[in-house]
């Protein structure tokens, strides 16, 4: 494998994280629209207050390694993809601080409006982060000087905008096999409804967004059909979709968690494969497309950045666990606090 | 001045981050505070102390949470507005950016976590632990993202090849000239910043005969902190780091102390009117020749002017703001070492609770380290212009070519109109957490 090879694995480990672990959270986010009661809603914050932060950290660790590594990249998309990533931060900032602003003040008008922020603020990126993904297997317009530039509008295209479903189906199913996971009573079994629920629309979107990517973009399938690697990623993911039910049925919830993070997981690996070598393909002109080898940082910086990250990664992994550790169990919902 | 991409973005780039740093400097200063206040509450079993934690411990999540808010926003924002700059700079910049996250955002952000929700679900030394790498996540976080500034200052560890800056001597970047003067006088602002804060609060508390036991605890806390702090931010940093511009940035140097005509042993400028264009100082007052001798050890040194530089061909900074700034700083930081060691003498006589109008001025200074620090920073960063990477690529030559000035202008509305939102409820949350004081130690589940 070669350097460059490495950093795109790296990268989609660092994304695959994210998606996992802030996937959650974002789901958590938009079941809390719909929650029952104050209490419901408490659990919702207490849920993931501890942990919410380290997991955004995998995005900026993510766009900090894009920049390390791919730098025309993330300059590239960035700059082109303007006002989706001023609207992403938007919501982004409103999350962090109705997590932290939420409780300050016993009043019901303020808290309805932190509710909303806190919902809508994990609504927009899960629904983005599909929208982006579906615009870049698409191709973007990508000039033969490797720069683009795609307004708004012209990213909300039908297809995009089915992924962007898809990805927010998805994150509500894992945040509710989360939510599962950590409530008893009449709440855990609400969550397992949501979670079969979600699981149903996943399934269903699932197979929309396999047929009409055979439309929008048909290069996508081209030359990996005989790679091994396709078949082992696709079996896990059947399996995990699969197994997602049984666990509900089987009432542990932690397993349901678990095999949603695996098909999370398995769906950005099959992203990855069939992307590879390509970062960002172009709908002009493939040989336009920005590649991690055209598009990469130079071999000295990768190495050392990848001696970085092999240091770095273990040790943030470690301690995480162990923060998962003393936080995770079956939360009661308190007066203080959130 | 016109609307255009290039000034749009800056304006931009300095509303975000000058928004981004009211927020840095509080919680590093105030969790290394909390490091010492915790291990005094756990090493002498003083609930007090725990008390005080407990309280500080509320403020440093809350301000913690902003800087989080508005950081992640500063990470997006070289791509989408500062394309060309990313480009140019990726190999050697993205990777300082990319170890930050690493080895700081996380430590900071999952041990937080553990220290706020987990007082009661771990052992008192893990739980101290946890405050201690939260500071040191804290610092570690402005010590890689000053690293990556101070390249942009003084470039070191590259070689320009292939229209770009590429890396050849990792740690050559990393220990830029300006990399260790940059830091140490950065962490001491961050500790005045935090210790004012601690100090102003436990003021307001005293004043208003609230848990004086408490307040009178971390008011001594506040106030020797305070005064090591703004020792250390004139001397030795301060001057290191002027020393260092004087070596490495004379343009800069020049407009930091008025200086518009070279010559042997120049004048350290006290005060003085400056005018623009062109440069001039008008009723200056200064220390002949202390200039020279601050900056190079030597009262009869030579010293470059403004005047001076222009005609060697080196385009010079805004004059006026980065002389204007730089000295209101350096004013600010007397003022701090006057005021905490007006202090610490009151604590040492025992009359600081009668000192009344000595306490209300705490309160009053809370903010002033905050306003040193957006000073010292439009020093830094208005004193590099034309340049963005200090000799090598203009700012003008920088920022992305793709995005339309509007949509600048758009984002600038839509972050201003936020962060003013933000300011507002966070002073808000503030002001009402102060007020309710240290609560009674209670032992909550989670
Ligand atoms: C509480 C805040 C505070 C205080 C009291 C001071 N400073 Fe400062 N100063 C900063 C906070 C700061 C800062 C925000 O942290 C800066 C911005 C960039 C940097 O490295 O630190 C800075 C920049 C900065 C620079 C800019 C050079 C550059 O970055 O290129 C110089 C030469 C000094 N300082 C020198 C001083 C001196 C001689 C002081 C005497 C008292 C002083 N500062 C007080
Ligand atoms: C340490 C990390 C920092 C980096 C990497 C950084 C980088 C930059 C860049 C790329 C620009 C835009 C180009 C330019 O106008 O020169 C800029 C401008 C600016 N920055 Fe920084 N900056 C940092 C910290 C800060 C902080 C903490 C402040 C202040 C409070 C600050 C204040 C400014 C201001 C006022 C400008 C506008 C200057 C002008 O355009 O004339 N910077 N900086
Ligand atoms: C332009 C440059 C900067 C960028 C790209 C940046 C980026 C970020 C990001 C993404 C976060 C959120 C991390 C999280 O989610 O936990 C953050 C927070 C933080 N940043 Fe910055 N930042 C910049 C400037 C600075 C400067 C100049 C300092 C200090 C000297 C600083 C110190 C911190 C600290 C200590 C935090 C933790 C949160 C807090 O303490 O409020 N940053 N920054």
């Amino acid at each position: 494998m070669d350097l460059n090879t490495a950093w795109f694995l790296l990268i989609g480990v660092l994304l695959t994280g994210y998606a996992i672990l802030d996937g959650f959270d974002l789901g958590v986010g938009v079941l809390h629209l719909f929650a029952r009661d104050d209490r419901q809603r408490r659990i919702h914050l207490q849920a993931i207050g501890p942990v919410w932060d380290g997991n955004e950290v995998w995005l900026i660790t993510g766009s900090g390694a894009m920049f390390a590594a791919f730098p025309l990249v993330y300059a590239r998309v960035f700059s082109g993809f303007y006002l989706a990533f001023m609207l992403l931060l938007a919501a982004l900032i409103f999350r962090a601080v109705s997590i932290e602003f939420r409780g300050q003040v016993d009043d019901a008008r303020w808290r309805r409006f932190w509710d909303w922020a806190f919902g809508l603020g994990s609504l927009v990126p899960a629904l983005l982060y599909g929208v982006a993904i579906g615009n870049v297997v698409r191709g973007l317009p990508v000039e033969a000087d490797g720069t683009l530039n795609v307004s708004f509008l012209a990213l909300l295209n039908p297809y995009s905008l089915l992924v962007g479903v898809f990805s927010l189906v998805m994150f509500v199913m894992h945040g509710a096999a989360y939510l599962a996971a950590r409530t008893d009573g009449e709440l855990q079994q609400r969550m397992a409804r949501w979670t079969t629920g979600a699981w149903t629309a996943f399934v269903a979107l699932y197979l929309a967004v396999t047929a009409a990517t055979f439309f929008a973009a048909p290069y996508f399938f081209d030359g990996i059909l005989g790679n091994p690697l396709l078949w082992i990623l696709a079996v896990v993911l059947l399996g995990s979709i699969a197994y997602v039910p049984i666990a509900v049925n089987a009432k542990t919830f932690t397993r349901a968690f678990l095999a949603s993070a695996g098909a999370i997981a398995s769906l950005v690996g099959l992203f990855g494969l069939s992307l590879y070598p390509r970062m960002v393909p172009s709908s002009i002109d493939p040989a336009n497309s920005l590649t991690i080898y055209n598009a990469s940082s130079t071999p000295r910086t990768l190495t050392v950045m990848l001696v970085v990250a092999l240091i770095g990664m273990p040790l943030v992994i470690a301690y995480t666990a162990y923060v998962y550790r003393v936080f995770m169990g079956t939360l009661k919902s308190t007066t203080e606090g959130y | 001045m016109e609307l255009d991409a290039l000034f749009l973005s800056r304006l931009q780039f300095a509303l975000t981050i000058g928004f981004h740093f009211l927020f840095p400097p509080l919680t590093i200063g105030l969790a290394w505070l909390l490091v010492l206040t915790e291990w005094l509450g756990w090493r002498r079993g003083d609930e007090d102390y725990v008390r005080a934690g407990v309280f500080f411990g509320k403020i440093l999540g809350l301000t913690f949470a902003m800087g989080v808010a508005t950081g992640i926003v500063m990470e997006f924002q070289f791509g989408t507005n500062w394309a060309e700059y990313s480009v140019f700079v990726g190999d050697v910049f993205g990777s300082l950016l990319a170890v930050e996250a690493i080895f700081a955002f996380f430590l900071e952000s999952t041990f937080l976590g553990l220290y706020l929700f987990g007082r009661d679900k771990v052992s008192k030394a893990v739980h101290w632990f946890s405050i201690l790498m939260v500071a040191v996540g804290a610092t570690l976080s402005a010590f890689w993202i000053i690293v990556a500034n101070s390249w942009q200052q003084t470039p070191a560890g590259f070689v320009v090849q292939n229209g770009r800056a590429e890396l050849a001597d990792f740690w050559a970047a990393v220990f830029n000239p300006s990399t260790i003067p940059r830091f140490s006088h950065t962490m001491s602002a961050t500790i005045i910043a935090g210790a004012f804060l601690m100090a102003g609060i436990s003021a307001y508390l005293l004043l208003k005969d609230k848990e004086t036991a408490v307040a009178r605890k971390t008011l001594k806390i506040g106030l020797i902190v305070g005064l090591i702090a703004s020792v250390a931010a004139m001397f030795p940093t301060g001057h290191h780091h002027a020393q260092q511009v004087a070596r490495t940035q004379p343009e800069k140097l020049a407009a930091m102390e008025g200086l518009i005509h070279g010559q042997r042993a120049a004048p350290l400028t006290l005060i003085g009117i400056p005018s623009e264009e062109p440069p001039e100082l008008n009723y200056a007052i200064g220390v002949p020749g202390l200039l020279s001798w601050m900056a190079f050890g030597d009262g009869d040194a030579h010293v470059d002017g403004i005047e001076d530089l222009r005609r060697q061909g080196h385009p010079t900074p805004p004059f006026a703001i980065t002389f204007i700034s730089f000295h209101l700083m350096v004013g600010l930081g007397s003022l701090f070492i006057a005021l905490t060691a007006l202090g610490v003498l009151l604590l040492a006589t025992k009359r600081i609770d009668n000192s009344r109008l000595f306490l209300k001025l705490l309160i009053c200074s809370i903010p002033l380290p905050l306003a040193a620090c957006q000073l010292g920073w439009i020093v830094a960063e208005v004193g590099r212009q034309p340049w963005v990477v200090y000799r090598l690529l203009k700012t003008s030559d920088a920022f992305s070519q793709n995005v339309a000035a509007g949509e600048i202008l758009f984002s600038i509305i839509m972050f201003g109109t936020i962060y003013l939102m933000l300011g507002v409820l966070y002073l808000f949350i503030l002001v009402k957490k102060i007020k309710q004081g240290p609560q009674p130690l209670v032992t909550k589940e989670i």
